[in-house]
């Protein structure tokens, strides 16, 4: 590592190897220098020889936190009540401490390998069967990326299930206007007929026939009202009812399982997860019984360990795009783990009987509220609400809300003399007095004559009587002390980076630094409402402009949005913004998106949703796009070439040469070039997509910008494009204006290409990646990128007599990961990758990427973050497996009896009363020494993934099931 | 069950037992063990039309996703629900109890198709 003025300090604690290993790794690999390795490495076509960004100096520590305080105390902290699908709740401490705050959850991985992840497993089921149980519907996935995404991925699967031919989907017009952006733009790009309907007094006979409707149940506008006549009449058509409902009010209304819907999606939100300017929150989406196999999304189910015990599992896996690519159910690959996780604990922690009393506050402060704005002059819209009330206001709206402000509330202003406000969790009893002076209401004792029966403002037809959340976790962790222990346990089963590597190839597990996590706890940044005024966020806009701005430095590019909130989202944005820019010139037919066949499924899923048609470009033997192949695609399709989507560095881990000519020969037909960022950790401030050839990108945060990967989600994957591309890049209804930012062009609908509920997406995280590249600089990024692949070259050299690499480039040499190509180890000993990956739980490692992009192989990536002790514990576990392996092919060991196939071992089975393997117990659990000086126990063995699939099962289990 | 060898294969890997003019489909081993574990199997209604070379059902398994092809044209006359019920037995006995439709034709010419293989043809193409 170089010392010196322009690294700054951070750099040293960010990057794992100090010069002093660096030099003994390049020794290795016979370079005297990072630049001289990264020279040999990357294209001289591309490679940049010095940091070429306009980036601040590097700030240390300290710095960059006060200048992220300076930046917190520019947003005005005023009580939101705008309501709208966010609503302020408090985050019980004990989940923010132990979960939030915690990097046991935090810096967890997708639980891939589920006998290393039980723990969060388990807390996604309780997240499963608290969706399930409050829906009243038989599944739920294992959360949504936000609200509006989960409606429009149930208006997807309605499409798909429907027996109905119609094209078209009935929208209540009572949705949250973030919906309907999102259900416009994303219903246009698949020619999906969209119509809005007022279901107040609609007679059902003449609703027409469609393939599916969505209702908001309760309505953006606060009405209480049954849906179930709508639900029934579009039914008989042949079509499927996609119901949005809040959680919250589901502990007082009947479900909408019980008023006849097929699928309830909506958002988790209110259950202690922060609302932080928009995001991030877990969604949720259930189904009745036989639309599982139709979901999209992640979904936990149980399956059975080979010691016989209930174990968790990622199900029905076969239906991801990493498997189905073009057909997948949807293109979203992640969750929001961590943030499901906190809203699966809220239920937990109050049980049934807690969230009934919160939603029964809310209910009658509303009630309240009802009475002192009448009191104050103002007319109810609807008399049935359960915590948001529009009100024609006695005046106008304007002054009405300048009232409230002016006593430290928001409303929302919805027409010249239309108001609506909620009341939530947080609302407190002062807080109503003061309210209903906001409203006009001087006489409170004229308010203590209110009914509080709750059937004198909600219909009795729609008050629940069914039970929900009867299972013993939801009754057992009430006490703190109960609470804090539970959590524990749990995090005890994983395995996260607070334990060891995780070498997951295309993942990029490097170190969430504890100062870039510091701001997201702040209530400046996490109590702020997405559609507060501009005046309010002034802090949150600054940070969001300064990011968007070094985000495009430092990708060569022009503009960027941070609004996707993952990889799936800015890929779709991306394309999207490709489409508009098409249609725009009049070239309506370019509609073919090339895709190389090693591409990550998701680049074919996302390009179908984009109205794209998918034709796949071959690769050569070395794994490279083959240019020939290239050429005849663009030559077949040139009147209809739309885009190339590539990942640069290759999915292979490889620097491809030919980049150049790839970008060029697309450009040259009238094609865009999206270049997939996922590998962008191999190229900060070495090469820049936007200077070799790119038009359009998305990066992810959670991948080369530090965001944790809180066990699968919360991602950001923001989108990066050429001045060109730029006036098509996502929008929002509700939008604040950013400093700076550019005029959209007259004419251009207020949903343009929106992707996201919120405007700015997840912005609640955004400090973390602003905090990275702030304490980083220019050339703290130019170390990191040299350090990680200086790492991923000296494991393949190292591991390079035990495992063949499967690709390289010029010099031999690879990007910022490497292929071990294990086939040839199972084609002489018969053990696989998945023995491989198993047996190194026992060693205490989480196991690389399996299988992808080649079966049979496991993908290695180090990053910059690990230290050469670490790198070294790495390559003494792969090279003694490699023994073990041996030792089973020679037939010393049994091929159906030896440490590998019967891997991972537990406690439990290390302390079996009779030992009848060929191998030791020591061999069994502590293969090396390594493992004796810090284990990591496994809570489960293997697991049978074939059992789980095969009998379905994805909710809490019954206590007996682990006696 | 007839012997193997009076079976005929096509290149999707699918195998026919004609009987008259109704053919049994079902997949190879070959394809079994490529598949892996299989967990699910979607297979076309008794009653229903098919067209050869068409998708007509899926099968799937922990770690991807196969197509059931129709070989030949016809009418579906039978679906088995056993390997519906317990998709295991496509690879426990993909030759026999782990048949997936019966599907009878009105022109028996097709069975006579060059792109049907024999059993050595189709050992040829798998390289065994």
């Amino acid at each position: 590592m170089k010392s010196g003025s322009s690294l700054g300090e951070f750099a040293g604690r960010h990057i794992g190897t100090g010069a002093e290993a660096q030099s003994l790794m390049l020794r290795e690999l016979g370079f005297e220098s990072v630049d001289a390795l990264m020279q040999a490495a990357i294209p001289a076509s591309i490679h940049l020889a010095e940091v070429t960004s306009k980036l601040p100096r590097a700030a240390s520590e300290p710095e960059a936190l006060a200048e992220l305080r300076q930046l917190a105390n520019k947003n005005r902290r005023l009580r939101s009540m705008i309501g709208l699908g966010y609503y302020d709740t408090f985050t019980p401490a004990v989940i923010k401490r132990n979960v939030l705050e915690n990097p046991s959850w935090y810096t967890a991985y997708t639980p891939y390998q589920p006998e290393i992840s039980q723990g969060r497993l388990e807390a996604l089921i309780n997240f499963q069967t608290m969706v399930a149980d409050l829906t009243g519907l038989t599944t739920a996935n294992s959360s949504m990326l936000d609200e509006s995404t989960a409606v429009v991925e149930g208006m997807l699967l309605a499409r798909r299930v429907s027996r109905s031919e119609s094209n078209l989907f009935l929208v209540d017009s009572d949705a949250l206007p973030q919906t309907k952006a999102l259900l416009e733009n994303r219903a246009e790009a698949l020619e999906i007929q969209l119509q809005f309907t007022s279901f107040d007094g609609v007679s059902t006979p003449s609703i027409p026939e469609a393939f599916g409707v969505f209702i908001q149940y309760p309505g953006a506008s606060g009405r209480v009202w049954d849906p179930s006549e709508v639900i029934s009449a579009v039914q008989a058509g042949g079509g499927l009812a996609v119901v949005a409902a809040d959680l919250l009010a589901l502990t007082l209304l009947k479900s909408p399982a019980e008023l006849g819907a097929d699928i309830a999606v909506g958002t988790t939100q209110r259950f202690g997860v922060p609302i932080g300017f928009g995001g991030p929150h877990a969604g949720y989406l259930a189904v009745r019984a036989g639309l599982e196999r139709q979901m999209p999304g992640r979904l936990v189910g149980v399956s059975k360990d080979a010691a016989g015990r209930p174990a968790y599992r990622l199900t029905l896996q076969a239906r991801e795009q990493h498997i189905r690519r073009e057909k997948a159910t949807s293109n979203i690959c992640t969750a929001q783990v961590l943030l499901a996780v906190m809203a699966g604990m809220f239920a937990v922690y109050h049980g049934p009987e807690g969230l009934l009393a919160i939603a029964r506050r809310v209910a009658e402060g509303t009630r309240f509220l009802a009475a002192a704005a009448s009191e104050g002059g103002h007319t109810l819209v609807h008399g049935n609400y359960f915590d948001t009330l529009s009100i024609q206001t006695a005046h106008s709206a304007d002054e009405l809300v300048r009232r409230a402000r002016e006593s430290g509330f928001q409303f929302f202003k919805v027409g010249d003399d239309l108001v609506q406000f909620s009341v939530d969790e947080t609302t407190t009893e002062q807080e109503l007095q003061e309210l209903a002076k906001v409203l006009g209401a001087n006489d409170p004792a004229k308010l203590e004559t209110v009914r509080w029966e709750l059937s004198s403002w909600i219909p009795e037809q729609l008050l629940r009587s069914s039970q929900y959340l009867t299972h013993p976790v939801f009754n057992s962790h009430h006490s703190e002390t109960s609470m804090m222990r539970y959590l524990k346990q749990l995090a005890d089963k994983d395995y996260a980076l607070d334990r060891g590597m995780i070498p997951l190839g295309s993942c990029t597990m490097k170190l969430n630094a504890a100062t870039e996590m510091e701001a997201v706890t702040w209530p400046e940044f996490s109590s702020v409402h997405p559609f507060a005024p501009e005046e309010d966020v002034e802090g949150y806009l600054e940070l969001i402009a300064q990011l968007q701005s070094r985000l495009a430095e430092v990708t060569g590019y022009d503009a960027v949005s941070v609004q996707p909130n993952a990889g799936s989202q800015g890929e779709l944005a991306g394309l999207l913004a490709i489409r508009g820019y098409h249609n725009s010139r009049g070239d309506h037919d370019r509609t073919v998106c090339l895709i190389p066949s090693s591409a990550h499924g998701t680049n074919a899923a996302s390009a179908v949703l984009a109205g794209m048609k998918v034709v796949v470009v071959a690769c050569d033997e070395l794994g490279n796009v083959d240019l020939d192949d290239l050429r005849a695609k663009i030559q077949e399709h040139s009147a209809e070439l739309a885009a190339l989507m590539v990942t640069y560095p290759s999915t292979h881990g490889v620097y491809e040469q030919q980049i150049r000519q790839i970008t060029s020969a697309v450009h040259e037909a009238g094609g865009q070039v999206y270049i997939d960022g996922a590998n962008l950790n191999a190229l900060l401030e070495f090469a820049k997509f936007g200077e070799f050839g790119g038009d359009v990108s998305h990066l992810n945060l959670h991948k080369t910008f530090c965001i944790p990967h809180g066990g699968g989600g919360p991602g950001v994957g923001p989108v990066a494009a050429k001045s060109h591309l730029a006036p098509f890049l996502p929008s929002h209804p509700l939008a604040q204006k950013l400093p700076g930012a550019v005029e959209v062009a007259q004419g251009s609908p207020s949903h343009r290409n929106a992707v996201s509920g919120a405007p700015f997406g997840s912005p609640n995280i955004l400090p973390i990646t602003w905090a990275y590249i702030r304490m980083m600089g220019g050339e703290g990024l130019r170390s990191a990128t040299g350090a990680a692949v200086l790492a991923a070259n000296y494991l393949a050299r190292r591991l390079s007599s035990s495992f063949p690499v499967l690709y390289s480039g010029e010099n031999g040499l690879v990007a910022h990961e490497c292929i071990l190509d294990l086939r040839p180890l199972t084609e002489t000993t018969g053990i696989t990758v998945d023995d491989v990956a198993k047996r190194l739980i026992d060693y205490g490692f989480h196991a690389p990427t399996m299988s992808f992009p080649v079966p049979g192989t496991l993908m290695v990536e180090p990053t910059e973050s690990e230290d050469l002790t670490e790198l070294e514990r790495f390559v003494e576990a792969m090279v003694s497996i490699k023994a073990e392996a041996e030792r089973v092919g020679s037939g010393e060991w049994n091929a159906e009896d030896n440490p590998l196939v019967n891997a991972p071992h537990t406690a439990a089975a290390a302390v079996e009363e009779e030992w009848e393997h060929p191998y030791s117990r020591q061999t069994a659990v502590f293969p090396s020494n390594a493992a004796k000086l810090h284990k990591y126990w496994p809570p489960v063995s293997r697991i049978d993934q074939a059992w789980g699939d095969r009998n379905l099962f994805c909710a809490c289990p019954p206590p007996e099931a682990f006696a | 069950m007839a012997e193997k060898s009076e079976f005929k294969f096509t290149p999707e890997h699918e195998w026919l037992q004609v009987d008259g003019n109704t053919a049994t489909v079902g997949i190879t081993d070959y394809a079994a063990e490529k598949l892996g574990d299989v967990v699910y199997v979607d297979l076309p209604k008794v009653g229903s039309k098919i067209e050869a070379g068409k998708v007509v059902g899926e099968i799937e398994s922990t770690k991807s996703v196969g197509e059931l092809f129709a070989p030949v044209g016809g009418v579906v006359v039978e679906s088995n629900s056993a390997v519906v019920e317990t998709p295991e037995l496509v690879n426990e006995d993909p030759f026999g109890a782990g048949w997936m439709i019966k599907v009878e034709v009105e022109d028996e010419s097709q069975f006579d198709s060059p792109e049907l293989m024999d059993e050595a043809a189709y050992k040829a193409l798998v390289g065994e």
